[in-house]
């Protein structure tokens, strides 16, 4: 028999994490929930009566740290799927490449977080009456980005906590400080193109670019050090 | 790839080490195709860490493990020539049987639909409901999947950690034909059990571990219960 090729593997994989969501529809949900109350949360801090007072650096930090925390549950979620039933074992002894499992996973989550930023994202813009129409493109290809570097950590530790007992409590631990690159530049993005008076774009690009950088450097990481991490060696 | 390979797997001089814990030491063992292996022992006998060894989901400290002329490490591609029914089914609970399949099938690039229906009957989950997700199994079931799991790419060894632990009777003793069934068919299987007479039931070989070394290793045509409760007995005094 002929095995698959690399990306023929992590697409399968990809797929069996997106078939599970399809049918439980159990991490968008619950992702879902999650973020839509940290906004109504910060909603409630900033808004008084009819008067919007935030600028779009505050709705950008909103929309990341909305992001930062329902991410967080969608990786935990994702994971234990992998646990239950030791699943993970018949998954690691397939010739399936570890770093196509790692990309599979990766591709999955990220997907999942997208969708439900696609959701999140014109929420946030009416409660807070920001301008996400102008840059609407650039801003999904920064969710996008963000998301990925977000996922390329997260799936990483999420394999690295798979036996841990408080893995919950040490996943956000671990994965928030590491991820602050990604939430600086993201944020920063964002908040200029959710202003409407900026002339000048540069700033955007700037940060666009760089979290693409981040991005590679995160992901190359990931393939190389998904292995060792999963195998616990 | 499989039952007509006639290759051996040898352990030379293997140990595992976690930290400062020695859970397996200059272990030497070889099991043949065609043959069951029993490996028996008390609890932190090393029992388990062997299977990790021998499954390639653990590198051994020390020492070299081979199969035929080749060396079976995390790296080498000999892992798709295992089989590996635990404790846990390890199959996807939110999909169907089928599609356990299906997914563990492309994973080691068989498209064949037949086979995985051929291995639905095998195991008696044909009848099942189509779009069952298998978290609503017995455990029965479950574990009749995880077999199912582990032979769809027709193994050269199969290795078993204590499969019918959490079986009723008549599940330990199908679990049993199908071992019986898979050594005659010329495949090299490995058994962890506590259970000695499950053992004696069908090992043709039986290693008895005892503080991570091997206490006892013997080869015969067949053991009766009292002859592997004697050995297991003889190996193990005054371990605790």
């Amino acid at each position: 028999m002929a095995a698959p090729s690399w990306a023929c593997q992590a697409a399968r994989i990809a797929w069996k994490d997106l078939h599970i969501e399809g049918r439980s529809r159990e991490v968008v949900t619950t992702m879902g929930f999650m973020a839509a109350l940290v906004v109504l949360v910060f909603s409630f801090a900033f808004i008084s009566g009819q008067e919007v007072t935030v600028g779009p650096d505050v709705v950008a930090g909103i929309l990341w740290v909305a992001v930062l925390f329902s991410g967080t549950v969608a990786l935990s979620r994702t994971f234990d799927r992998e646990r239950e039933s030791e699943a993970i074992r018949s998954l690691l002894l397939s010739p399936a490449p570890r770093s196509a499992i790692y990309a599979g996973k990766l591709a999955a989550t990220a997907l999942i977080m997208f969708l439900v930023e696609l959701l999140l994202t014109p929420l946030l813009a009416a409660l807070f009456s920001a301008a996400i129409t102008p840059h609407a493109l650039w801003l999904g290809l920064l969710l996008l980005l963000g998301t990925i570097g977000f996922s390329s950590v997260g799936v990483l530790f999420s394999a690295a906590l798979l036996r841990a007992r408080s893995r919950d409590a040490l996943l956000g631990a671990l994965l928030f400080p590491i991820v602050i690159p990604v939430l600086l530049a993201a944020s920063r993005a964002t908040a200029t193109l959710l202003d409407p008076t900026a002339s000048d774009l540069e700033p955007a690009l700037f940060w666009t670019r760089f979290l693409a950088a981040l991005d590679v450097v995160f992901v190359v990481v990931g393939l190389w050090s998904f292995e060792p991490v999963v195998m616990g060696e | 790839m499989g039952l007509t390979s006639d290759r051996v797997l040898r352990l030379v001089n293997v140990g595992k080490t976690f930290g400062r814990h020695r859970a397996l030491a200059d272990v030497s063992l070889a099991f043949v195709p065609g043959r069951v292996a029993a490996v028996l022992g008390p609890n932190g006998a090393g029992k388990s860490t062997l299977l990790g060894l021998l499954s390639t989901l653990s590198q051994p400290s020390q020492g070299r493990i081979t199969l035929g002329d080749e060396e079976l490490s995390r790296h080498s591609p000999l892992r798709a020539t295992i089989g590996y029914v635990g404790h846990e089914p390890g199959v996807y609970g939110d999909l169907s049987a089928r599609q356990n399949l299906r997914l563990f099938a492309s994973l080691y690039g068989m498209a064949s639909a037949e086979r995985i229906d051929e291995m639905l009957a095998r195991v008696g989950l044909d009848g099942v409901r189509r779009e069952a997700a298998a978290r609503t199994f017995s455990r029965g079931m479950l574990q009749r999947l995880a077999l199912a799991r582990a032979l769809l790419h027709e193994p050269e060894i199969l290795l078993f950690d204590e499969p019918g632990a959490a079986l009723d009777p008549a599940g330990a003793a199908w679990l049993a034909g199908e071992l019986q069934r898979e050594r005659e068919a010329g495949r090299l299987v490995v058994l962890v059990t506590h259970d000695l007479a499950a053992a004696a039931a069908i090992a043709t070989h039986v290693v008895v571990l005892r503080r991570g070394r091997v206490a006892r290793d013997e080869a015969r045509a067949s053991f009766s219960a009292d002859e592997v409760r004697r050995i297991y007995e003889e190996a193990t005094r005054g371990s605790t």
